[in-house]
């Protein structure tokens, strides 16, 4: 290596090292969680194994009882079990309490264990416990992945839908995809000629008017979203000033509702839009519209064949960058929207904040993060040119 | 009729981007309770309560401490990755720029939960220190920018005559590369600042109460009742981000004239 590289390696190093271990390293730590499954071979160590030699059709040989009301009775970890009845209650409820009942029962019973158990907690003269237990034994699991696209694997490895009333992920990505690029076509259609506008005013005039795009743009996403929960509430001060005209007689709900996600997640967003279709607007000039005028096109024909082309360059990266900034929102819809406005955001902070899920957290962030990659790719092949510089 | 449609509807929707922003102004006056236009009368008791709350306050300072600790970090650390970037053509650069820029690419979602996970792992998570490293990682980029951009028009030249008369290199760097690129650091600097005073998803994942920042705070108070305090709190964050721009907007008009007497 020369010695202008091994400087260069040098100034780079810290940031990459802190890059790497701070974040590359926690998001590969994210994809494997997504998959890891510890905590029955955690609580039933002697279970797990004894289970291994079962054919997982009739019920288990006394061996696999003898082992569970061991692992039951001489457990140390009270956690561990804890942890893995409310594993295996996520895969199947009711698992929960049928464990617990077995706990409570154990140091009661008597061998033969196989006649013993299922009379103190008859669900453990069915196969399905057992089958459940020796399916969670492995430590990994394509569960949490599959469940976030609300489909479910059986102890014989086929991969089905789950039931109706659990079927909420496809829906949610879909909603996410649905609300963005709603968002986007909004940030489009008042972003462009507001952006045009603009581009025409003098220099001191563009300035002044760029102050009403950077003021926002400087202003924090959540203080903007806390001035639309302020101005959407029933009191608030769109439904006074809206009663006082006497254009409605009673207070309007808009808040909490689709229509107040799109409108503060437009104004959070449209900044982001605005500034580059308007640098690229700026470079473009007015000459080659002036020369198709003086060619004698309609303006309907100098906008379509000639503007548009020339600044299409600065709609598709704003539009690349609302996009993917609506795909992760999470602080506006969690404020002013409703449980049916949440995108994918909001159920990873809800299993990770909330219900300690991590598994289906990480599981909702890997397909997050693929499917920001999906639109990452597509953009490069269907624009080539843009995405660069994205700030968020 | 176009002449008049356009500017008529840009002119619109300039003022439904900056009215949202002022209507907290007057609401965070107000002497009522109830955060409704218009104010039944105007006083000072919300920002009274705000400067008088122990949870505010300390809020704040949290806030304070976190975003100069980023700015700091991510700036010392960015400055040095972009110099070192655009000291020569070495072998992964580009790989480099990637795995740089990513932080800013991938959902702050998912960024937020995979620092959580892996932070409770070595305890930072519910520590300042662990919101400080999360906002340098995700603000270093920007300073990476801005100073790559104004080393662009930094003449390699001038540090090299330097080093040949016998400059030491550091202070070859201080007295030579560091006013010219000085523009691209503040900037950036600032926009660091910004980025992690703003930062809200990151603390929700990892602080707990003890550590709460301003934004953290105010998503609490919004989830639980919406105060008055709320809107002055608001507006205090405003005004910050004006002296923000303000200051964005001066060191980029004295760079533009610094690169306009070097090009003479």
């Amino acid at each position: 290596m020369s010695r202008k590289s091994r400087i260069s390696w040098l100034l780079v190093a810290p940031l990459l090292a802190l890059v790497l271990i701070g974040f590359i390293l926690p998001i590969g730590y994210t994809l494997f969680k997504s998959v890891k499954n510890p905590e029955v071979t955690a609580a039933l160590p002697r279970t797990a194994a004894a289970l291994e030699v079962w054919d997982g059709i009739d019920l288990p040989p006394e061996a696999v009882f003898q082992a569970f009301v061991q692992d039951l009775t001489e457990a140390e970890d009270r956690k561990a079990f804890g942890a893995m009845t409310r594993r295996l209650n996520f895969e199947q409820s009711g698992a929960r309490s049928t464990l617990m009942s077995a706990n409570r029962n154990a140091q009661n019973l008597s061998e033969p264990f196989t006649t013993s158990l299922p009379e103190a907690v008859s669900e453990f003269g069915e196969p399905e416990i057992w089958q459940l237990i020796k399916q969670h034994s492995n430590p990994y699991t394509a569960q949490y992945l599959l469940r976030a696209m609300d489909l479910k694997q059986d102890h014989q490895g086929n991969v089905s839908r789950v039931q109706e009333d659990q079927a909420i992920f496809v829906e949610l990505f879909w909603r996410t995809f649905e609300i963005s690029i709603f968002v986007t076509l909004l940030c489009i259609f008042l972003g462009y000629p507001t952006a045009y506008y603009i581009s025409t005013l003098s220099d001191r005039g563009a300035s002044y008017a760029m102050l009403f795009v950077l003021i926002p743009f400087w202003t924090s996403i959540l203080v903007r979203t806390t001035a639309w929960f302020i101005l959407l509430q029933r009191e608030g001060p769109i439904n006074a000033a809206l009663m006082g005209a006497g254009l409605i007689d009673e207070p309007m709900t808009m808040i909490f509702t689709r229509f107040a996600v799109y409108i503060a997640m437009v104004h959070v967003l449209l900044p982001f839009f605005v500034l580059p279709v308007h640098s690229v607007m700026k470079r473009q000039g007015m000459e080659y519209v002036k020369a198709a005028a003086s060619l004698g096109a309609p303006p309907w024909k100098q906008f379509l064949t000639v503007y548009l082309p020339l600044t299409m360059p600065g709609v598709a990266a704003g539009a690349v960058i609302v996009f993917m900034l609506s795909v992760g929102f999470y602080v506006t819809p969690a404020l002013v929207g409703g449980l049916q406005d949440q995108m994918v955001s909001y159920y990873i902070a809800f299993f990770a904040n909330q219900t300690i899920n991590l598994g289906m957290a990480s599981s909702l962030a890997v397909l997050l993060l693929i499917f920001t990659a999906v639109i990452i790719v597509i953009t490069k092949i269907l624009l080539p040119n843009t995405g660069r510089g994205i700030r968020a | 009729m176009m002449r008049f449609a356009v500017p008529a509807f840009a002119i619109l929707v300039l003022v439904f981007m900056i009215s949202p922003i002022f209507v907290i102004f007057p609401l965070s006056f107000s002497s009522g309770s109830v955060l409704t236009l218009p104010v039944p009368g105007y006083s000072l008791q919300w920002y009274e309560d705000f400067f008088f709350s122990e949870r505010w306050l300390s809020a704040t300072k949290n806030s304070f401490i976190v975003g100069f600790a980023t700015m700091f970090l991510a700036g010392i650390l960015g400055t040095m990755a972009a110099f070192g970037i655009n000291y020569s053509d070495f072998r992964g650069k580009k790989l480099i720029l990637a795995a740089l820029s990513l932080p800013m690419i991938v959902p702050l979602i998912v960024t937020a939960t995979s620092m959580f996970l892996a932070f409770s792992i070595v305890g930072i998570a519910n520590s300042l220190s662990g919101l400080v490293i999360a906002h340098t990682i995700i603000a270093a980029p920007y300073v990476v920018i801005t100073v790559l951009a104004s080393l662009q028009t930094f003449d390699m030249n001038l540090l090299r005559a330097a080093l040949s008369l016998g400059a030491h290199p550091i202070t070859a760097f201080r007295e030579v590369v560091m006013p010219m690129i000085m523009p691209g650091v503040i900037a950036g600097a600032i926009f660091a600042f910004a980025t992690s005073f703003d930062e809200l998803v990151i603390a929700i994942f990892i602080t707990g109460p003890g550590q709460f920042t301003l934004p953290r705070q105010m998503f609490a108070g919004l989830r639980e009742f919406l105060s008055p305090t709320i809107s002055a709190a608001a507006v205090i964050m405003v005004l910050l981000s004006f002296v923000l721009l303000f200051f964005t907007e001066l060191v980029r008009q004295r760079g533009e004239r610094l690169k306009a007497s070097s090009n003479e």
